[in-house]
């Protein structure tokens, strides 16, 4: 087992099951950020359920170790390419051969990184550590992250700027998407002919609901409410 | 036709090598890319220089040999051909061309285009094969096996080991040539009973030649003068995954 | 008169391999340990024999001039290879085969060669099948199998239109499977300059590192050579840039006996040369003359476009002078005739070194899907190389050099004249007579390399097993090696003018011209004197540039092309020699009434087996006389 970690599809395979368990977890945030159209106490009980359940603590602690793995081996992997490839050639023309995105997942994914990290001081570390208003629903007190989030995408040029970079920052999520949906389901084994054509339009469904999912937030707030 | 050409030039290994211009007037449309490069040479040798190290050999598509990175694609223009049956009907007159080796960790070079693709091998050695004896095999009707499996390994079977898939990849992974090894063998009952160690096997070398990792780009495929599929990938990730799986 | 011992096995036809292994000495598995044995080349015969060898405990090893042994030219042969099988049930038997190969070759083999090529034919499918060889199945999971020009069954075996890709690379890895277990080892970018003898046997071979330039001395108790054919002589032909008969000719200078070297198979239909800077000329594979037809146009220098010259202005003239195979005839026979028609004014193209293979009747009739089904690959081969498509536009095709029957004189042991020295696969002579059938070379390769040379040689090395391991800081290995350095020296010290490849193209066209598809005396003569000349300009006048001590191209080439000289001097005076018309060797002074060819077995049923007399000697030709006991001798038609 020790040379399956140490080789490069183990590595790879390692990092296609965290991507695939990231993926699912998008589902859920999705899930859980469109009771925002909701209105405040459905998102506001939607986000209680997630900050107190106890089985959604421990998936919580899984999750940052998904994503620490998924960064980790992408980043070695990515070093080990960069040595492979020692003298780059003049001219390269891959216009027709690949997709951009496949050939630009560790700079999508890096910026994405950029962006969890705003993300993360934006909302998770306000919500666990930070101070934070409360609301009464349905008579049980809870963290106002309506209000948060509202604050964040409404009122003032810093609204337009902070959407601005969600908005691409998704765009980027989706593009990484649509290349690493398949990607991760080749590496895993599971993928021939036809089964590569099924698993690409799904990957890009995926990416495409990903992106517009996750981006109809702040253009709700900006431009309809 | 006219060409101008921009050509690699690295007198061996260990050299500096750099970019060289030349100029050929007389060029007509039916010439091969190869022929095209033998005229210069045979100027450049009337002219009292070296001439330009390429290798080639069948030039008819098959043996591997020839592999030079035209405009920025393996084996140039054209769709899944090697550089020997490239025509220089498919460049403009007065065109740049540019060319230079394969460049990947894993092929160093030796002169001008030439590279050493003795790694192709050593992953070859590594379990390209089906351990049996010479001598004493059953007959051969002995073993069915199904037009689609025998259909399937012969598109796999087809790699002409030339280098390509690496030489496009922006990893230099090499994960093409083995899986085209790998599921050829593992398609076929004399091969399936040591697939799972082949595999195994033949990545553990890939690893240690300095070839980079897959990243599913699909430009090998793209750029395959045999159009060897990506599925063949995915099957050596099965057998690899079920190897370690079993140990 | 003659030194040459074929060493035929007593007893009836069938008996005689059987009766051979049961009575060769054996080496065991012991003493093997102690015998090294070098392979030169690794086509289908060559990488065979070296894991074979190593699998029975040899010490192999083994060189190729290419930077990896699975590029040998075996691997450009598209139809596939011969057993006789009778999976198809059809009346098969490995004396049919026998019989197909004696009479494909114009009855010039040596009878107990081929039948042993035959009865182990079939063992060798088995072996590639179980080495993972993807051969085409039928639906039920048994072997395709094909029929091939010339016969009446079909034992063909093939991997779509790449047998021998498929097959090389089983064989080659098998041997990858010997290096990996360390019982072999290769040396790639090699490329042979002498054979070392001691004390009359052949004990070593000095090799140049293409990438350092360095020679380099390798011992060993036997060296096989399975170097293939010599047809790059013609310079345009199907074979690989870089084949080349130079490591035979080495052995021939040495002592090894040259067998019938003029006989050249040439193949009818491959795509024609377009202009002067052509290097190779690609085959098409012969199953296209089953439904396209053969013609040029009724009028000289016609130079209309196919498509615009209407029927009646055609002359399809395979189906006018055999009307009973029409464009079927056998390889030699459709070469000639394309080549009498464009000599008589007749060709097409710009060259007029063409005539047309014509899908249009066929397409009418059979559709476009049924004709792409048969022949789209080959079609889209063609449509690659000259930008026309064969759907709308006849293709232009013509003949061109392809197959040595020739090659160093062996016994039944495949043995040269020099002791320790074998030749294995096209290098050699033995079973292909004065014309190939198709599908059969693979099938002599493997043979040799897989279950013949095995054996055989055991029978010389058991009395060797003393001899301890052979030195090479001995005076021989000085002087092979020092041979050959001065060569590469006195190549690179001419600095002429003129590049090696130049030189090359002359004289391909000297030979195509006067020892190609037709010869005669005056032509051959002519030749000669050419060949002579040409030679003596190039000593004077080659620039090889660079020097030794690098990866150095053109000097490989002028060796080769120096080597090249010689050979043909040698193929123009065997078929000088021949004063008959048989297989691919058509002397038109020697022809029946109507212009077919006319054999001379009173005279000529004999092998032409010349023996090296030192430079500018005269060779000295011995004759291996053929005896025919087991088939009766007849002469060819196709009316």
């Amino acid at each position: 087992m020790s040379n399956f970690i140490t080789s490069s599809l183990g590595k790879k395979v390692i990092l296609s099951l965290s991507g695939l368990f990231l993926i699912m977890f998008l589902l859920v945030h999705l899930t859980a950020n469109l009771f925002l159209l909701g209105g405040s106490d459905a998102f506001n009980i939607a986000t209680h359920f997630m900050d107190t359940n106890p089985v959604i603590q421990i998936i919580q602690s899984i999750l940052a170790l998904g994503f620490i793995i998924h960064i980790l081996y992408a980043l070695i992997i990515q070093f080990q390419n960069w040595r492979a490839t020692p003298v780059k050639y003049k001219k390269k023309y891959q216009k027709e051969s690949s997709s951009w995105s496949s050939r630009n997942m560790i700079w999508l994914g890096i910026f994405i990184f950029g962006f969890l990290f705003t993300h993360i001081i934006n909302f998770f570390y306000v919500m666990k550590f930070g101070e934070m208003s409360s609301t009464i629903v349905h008579g049980e007190e809870m963290h106002d992250a309506y209000k948060l989030v509202v604050g964040l995408f409404t009122g003032g040029t810093l609204a337009y700027v902070y959407s601005g970079v969600y908005i691409v920052s998704f765009v980027a999520l989706g593009l990484h998407l649509n290349h690493a949906f398949w990607s991760a389901f080749q590496t895993v084994g599971w993928s021939n002919d036809i089964w590569r054509k099924r698993l690409s339009v799904i990957g890009s469904l995926y990416a495409l609901l990903i992106s517009v999912g996750f981006t109809v937030i702040p253009i709700y707030f900006l431009f309809i409410k | 036709m006219k060409v101008k050409l921009k050509i690699w030039r690295q007198a061996n290994a260990k050299a500096k090598g750099q970019f060289k211009n030349y100029e050929l007037d007389d060029i007509q449309d039916e010439m091969s890319f190869l022929e095209m490069l033998d005229a210069l040479n045979s100027k450049l040798i009337k002219e009292g220089e070296n001439p330009v190290a390429f290798e080639n050999d069948c030039r008819e598509g098959i043996c591997g040999t020839c592999g030079l990175f035209i405009n920025g694609r393996p084996h140039g223009p054209g769709e899944q051909i090697a550089t020997c049956q490239l025509h220089m009907r498919l460049f403009k007159d007065g065109e740049t061309i540019v060319i230079e080796p394969w460049r990947a960790g894993g092929f160093p070079i030796i002169k001008d285009l030439v590279t050493d693709r003795n790694a192709y091998d050593k992953i070859m050695q590594a379990g390209g094969f089906v351990s049996v004896n010479i001598g004493g095999t059953p007959d051969s009707n002995a073993v069915l096996i199904s037009k689609e499996h025998a259909d399937e390994a012969m598109d796999a079977a087809s790699c002409i080991g030339c280098g390509a898939c690496a030489a496009i990849c922006k990893n230099s992974s090499a994960m093409l040539f083995i899986a085209a090894k790998v599921s050829q063998l593992a398609l076929l009952p004399q091969g399936k009973v040591e697939a799972s160690k082949r595999a195994k096997r033949m990545v553990a070398v890939m690893d240690e030649l300095g070839f980079g990792n897959c990243s599913n780009t699909g430009a090998c495929e793209a750029e395959c003068p045999k159009g060897i599929s990506l599925a063949h990938i995915a099957r050596l990730n099965r057998e690899f995954l079920k190897a370690n799986i079993k140990s | 008169m003659t030194k040459l011992d074929s060493k035929i096995p007593e007893g009836n036809l069938k008996d005689k391999w059987t009766n051979y292994l049961n009575s060769m000495n054996l080496v065991s598995p012991a003493n093997k340990k102690k015998l090294d044995i070098i392979v030169v080349g690794t086509g289908i015969a060559g990488a065979p024999a070296a894991a074979s060898l190593a699998q029975l405990g040899y010490n192999v090893k083994v060189f190729c001039y290419q930077d990896s042994s699975r590029r040998a030219h075996s691997v450009a042969a598209q139809g596939g290879i011969n057993a006789a099988k009778n999976y198809p049930n059809d009346g098969d038997s490995i004396y049919r085969l026998f019989y197909d190969m004696i009479k494909g070759g114009d009855y010039r083999a040596r009878e107990s060669n081929v039948y042993r090529a035959a009865e182990v034919s079939n063992e060798v499918i088995d072996q590639l099948t179980a080495q993972g060889v993807p051969f085409a199945r039928e639906y039920g999971g048994t072997l395709s199998n094909r029929s091939f020009g010339g016969v009446q069954v079909s034992r063909t075996f093939y991997a779509r239109g790449q047998t021998g890709q498929q097959v090389l690379l089983g064989s080659y890895s098998a041997l990858k499977r010997m290096i990996s277990e360390g019982k072999v080892k290769m040396y790639a970018r090699r490329q042979m300059l002498e054979i070392v003898t001691v004390d009359g046997h052949a004990r070593g071979i000095i090799t140049r590192n293409l990438v350092t330039g360095e020679t380099e001395r390798h011992s060993a108790h036997a060296v096989i050579l399975a170097t293939g054919g010599y047809g790059t002589i013609y310079y345009l032909s199907t074979l690989a840039i870089n084949s080349n008969g130079s490591a035979a000719w080495s052995a021939y200078k040495k002592g090894a006996f040259f067998a019938n070297p003029s006989f050249i198979q040439i193949h009818p239909t491959c795509i024609p040369q377009l202009n002067d800077y052509q290097s190779k000329l690609t085959l098409m594979s012969e199953s296209l003359r089953n439904d396209g037809r053969i013609w040029v146009p009724k009028e000289k220098d016609d130079k209309r476009p196919g498509n615009d010259i209407p029927e009646d202005e055609r002359d399809y003239y395979l189906e006018r002078r055999y009307p009973a195979f029409g464009n079927l005839v056998p390889r030699d026979v459709a070469s000639r005739a394309a080549k009498e028609r464009c000599d008589a004014g007749y060709g097409v193209g710009d060259t007029g070194q063409a005539v047309f293979l014509d899908f249009k009747h066929a397409l009418e009739k059979q559709g476009k899907d049924v004709i792409e089904d048969k022949y789209g690959n080959l079609f889209e081969m063609y449509e690659t190389i000259t930008g026309e498509s064969p759907y709308e536009r006849p293709m232009r095709i013509y003949p061109a050099g392809h197959y040595t029957m020739g090659g160093l004189w062996v016994d039944y042991e495949l043995q040269t004249t020099i002791p320790g020295l074998f030749a294995i696969g096209e290098a050699n002579f033995s079973d292909h007579g004065a014309n190939r059938l198709g599908a059969s070379s693979l099938m002599q390769g493997a043979t040799d390399g897989y279950f013949i040379i095995p054996n055989t040689i055991s029978n010389y090395l058991s009395d060797k097993i003393r001899t301890g391991k052979v030195a090479t800081d001995t005076k021989e290995f000085d002087e092979a090696e020092k041979e050959a350095k001065e060569r590469l020296e006195k190549l690179l010290n001419v600095n002429g003018t003129q590049t090696a490849s130049s030189f090359h193209k002359r004289l391909g066209k000297i030979l195509w011209e006067y020892a190609g598809m037709a010869r005669n005396e005056e032509g051959l003569k002519k030749a000669l004197t050419m060949v002579k000349d040409l030679k003596n300009e190039f000593w004077k006048d080659v620039k090889v540039p660079g020097t030794s001590a690098e990866f150095n191209q053109e000097l490989e080439k002028a060796v080769r092309i120096a080597s090249a000289f010689e050979l043909s001097q040698l193929l123009i005076k065997d078929a000088l020699s021949r004063k008959e018309s048989c297989g691919a060797h058509y002397r038109e002074e020697y022809v029946t009434e109507d212009g077919e060819a006319k054999r001379n077995d009173e005279e000529y049923m004999y092998v032409s087996a010349w023996e090296y007399q030192g430079e500018d000697k005269e060779p000295k030709l011995h004759k291996e006389e053929l005896k025919f006991e087991f088939v009766e001798v007849k002469q060819r038609s196709y009316k």
